[in-house]
């Protein structure tokens, strides 16, 4: 059980930062954006291509940290991806959800333009790689590490969990100390006081992109280290995204991160009484039960 | 290709175009009037085809038994079927209904989602229910001794149209009412209705509800018209993707336009999936249909920017006593 809580953790840190840029983008530009999950399988899937296609034709040798399951090609490969998410995260804005904020569209019409988006995305990833299953490095899983009472943890998992928390200790910073963060912030709380203040909402805007990208790439790789890749693994991320930020409160990115932890440990546990399979249901009863009793999220105001 | 083939191959599309057409109509009540967000049709359209296939089939027995597991098989008539997917397809929608209507639009959208994506697994995974993964096959079809079977697809065609109709007229009738007229009103200004002394939650659940009603309807058509139905026919992409490109496309709040779109949009598809695959390098061919599929989301995004109103667009009087 206590090994089962581990592995919730290392999947609820992973939905975490998925749900950190959801939330963001929910606060900030105000609708649900249905590609985020997408933006997560896009992030690993570009990872993929540059550790095992660019890096092997400059001739980066495939060595492993350790007893890590990757090397210099993934350490380099890491932040590549992130800033191309951010980049297809901005550009769907610029092609996509500008075209509809000049319109003045409701924000149902902007939710919908994301759904054709995540297809989209989704659409070009399975004609590039099609629909197999695929791996950063092909071979055996590294060996476990033997914990006390006989808990069993791999040092991908101990190094994904130690990631996480530097991004989001390197958010949390920009967030508090940056001018830009105290702006996004201030948008996030009320976007007619921040308005007034003079505050660029397009430039915002465009971070919110950037940022939630990111790090939704980042989330997409380290998912794809600890299990695997597949063309739908960020469509199957939806729902626990969407629960995590409901249940952290729409907006709230330290919500988001507990709501994350929450949603994935509570489907790791679920999966000593149930089928693995059904660890998108459990979020999205989660998700329900949540909306029942306290809609606003565990942080939200009355 | 021989007369008979195409003829056949036009009889084939006018059934699926149709059955999508009903689909339609079922999403132009809860969009198209009155706003509310579905983009679980999936959900509905797997309930409402398993939920017929259940009631008309007999109940597996002998050694049948051993290989087709199902939760019971009442073997009873067509009509029957439908009336019980529309009625299970309500039920699910009413308790979807709760937790989300009062809430912003959005929620609806990532309930229906859920809920779609669970009912999926739970018919893949649980056995006992509808035969797992194999699915259920041998579903019986309407009037099957009337005519020859060479030439039932016709006899179907007609049934469907007769469907569409029916529905088609029911939910102008219900739209060209003061119930529809609050139902616009609530699409347009939900606060201003609430002052009108509407019941906002009341009105959006029966709009939620009839649509779902109207789509499980559609998914027993589809039951039966495939004969054989497994989980994996009911995915986000052929279940809810393509349905909202057609309402769209021909223009919501607008019947007409849904049934336009649907014929329209299942047309380029069909099309596409002629010529393309044809034109395609041998090594691309497998992938077909995800080329398929983009170009469906793009359309979907040209309209939203450039015509969101659709080929029709809404009819802005409804009603016959002001012109």
């Amino acid at each position: 059980m206590i090994e089962l809580i581990i592995y919730g953790i290392v999947l609820g840190s992973i939905i975490a930062l998925g749900a950190i840029g959801l939330s963001l983008v929910y606060g900030i530009i105000r609708f649900a954006n249905f590609a985020h999950g997408e933006f997560m399988t896009a992030g690993a899937y570009l990872a993929l291509f540059v550790v095992t296609v660019v890096f092997s034709w400059i001739g980066i040798p495939d060595n492993t940290f350790g007893s890590l399951s990757f090397g210099w090609r993934m350490v380099f490969a890491f932040p590549f991806s992130m800033a191309g998410v951010a980049l297809l995260a901005i550009l769907s804005d610029r092609i996509l959800y500008r075209k509809l904020r000049a319109k003045d569209s409701g924000p149902v019409m902007f939710a919908m333009s994301s759904l054709g988006a995540s297809f989209i995305i989704r659409m070009i990833i399975l004609i590039l790689w099609g629909s197999d299953y695929r791996f950063y490095r092909p071979g055996l899983m590294r060996p476990a590490l033997e914990l006390i009472w006989g808990i069993k943890i791999r040092p991908d998992q101990i190094l994904i969990l130690s990631v996480v928390l530097f991004v989001v200790i390197l958010l949390h910073l920009f967030l508090q100390k940056t001018k830009m963060g105290k702006a996004m912030r201030a948008t996030a709380d009320n976007m007619e006081l921040a308005l007034v203040t003079g505050i660029d909402t397009e430039r915002i805007i465009l971070w919110t992109w950037g940022i939630g990208g990111a790090l939704a790439a980042a989330g997409g790789i380290l998912y794809g280290i600890d299990v695997q890749l597949h063309a739908r693994m960020g469509w199957h991320f939806l729902i626990p995204l969407f629960a995590a930020t409901i249940l952290g409160s729409i907006g709230n990115i330290y919500g988001a991160l507990i709501g994350g932890l929450t949603i994935g440990i509570a489907q790791q546990v679920s999966t000593a009484f149930l089928l693995p399979t059904y660890k998108l249901p459990v979020a999205f009863m989660i998700m329900i039960f949540i909306l029942l009793i306290r809609p606003q999220g565990i942080f939200g105001k009355e | 290709m021989e007369i008979g083939g195409i003829f056949a191959y036009l009889v084939s599309f006018a059934i699926m175009a149709g059955i999508y057409a009903v689909f339609c109509l079922g999403l132009n009540i809860q969009w198209g009037y009155t706003g509310l967000f579905n983009i679980g049709i999936a959900g509905f359209f797997c309930i409402g085809a398993y939920a017929s296939a259940l009631i008309t089939t007999p109940k597996p027995t002998g050694t049948y038994a051993h290989y087709v597991h199902q939760l019971f098989g009442l073997n009873l008539p067509f009509v029957l079927g439908m009336a019980g997917a529309a009625m299970i397809c309500g039920i699910v929608a009413f308790l979807i209904g709760i937790p989300t209507l009062r809430l912003g639009e959005d929620y609806l959208a990532i309930a229906t989602l859920g809920i779609a994506e669970t009912f999926r697994l739970i018919f893949n995974n649980e056995h006992w229910l509808a035969n797992g993964p194999r699915g259920l096959i041998g579903l019986p079809q309407p009037l099957h001794g009337l005519v020859d079977p060479k030439n039932y697809n016709s006899l179907y065609l007609i049934i469907v149209v007769i469907v569409m109709l029916v529905v088609y007229l029911a939910i102008e009738r219900a739209i060209r009412s003061p119930w529809g007229r609050v139902l616009r009103g609530i699409r347009e200004d939900e606060i201003s209705a609430a002052m009108s002394g509407k019941d906002i939650f009341n009105f959006k659940m029966q709009s939620l509800v009839f649509g779902a009603m109207v789509m499980g309807v559609g998914g027993a058509l589809y039951a039966h018209y495939t004969i054989a139905i497994s989980p994996e026919s009911f995915t986000p992409l052929y279940g809810t993707f393509i349905i909202w490109v057609m309402l769209m496309a021909g223009g919501s709040g607008n019947n007409k336009g849904a049934i336009l779109g649907a014929y329209v949009v299942y047309f380029i598809w069909m099309i596409g999936t002629k010529f393309m695959t044809d034109l395609l390098p041998y090594t691309l061919k497998a992938r077909a249909p995800y080329i398929r599929f983009l170009l469906i989301g793009i359309l979907l995004e040209i309209i939203l920017i450039c015509r969101p109103q659709g080929m029709l667009g809404e009819e802005k009087r409804v009603s016959k006593l002001i012109d």
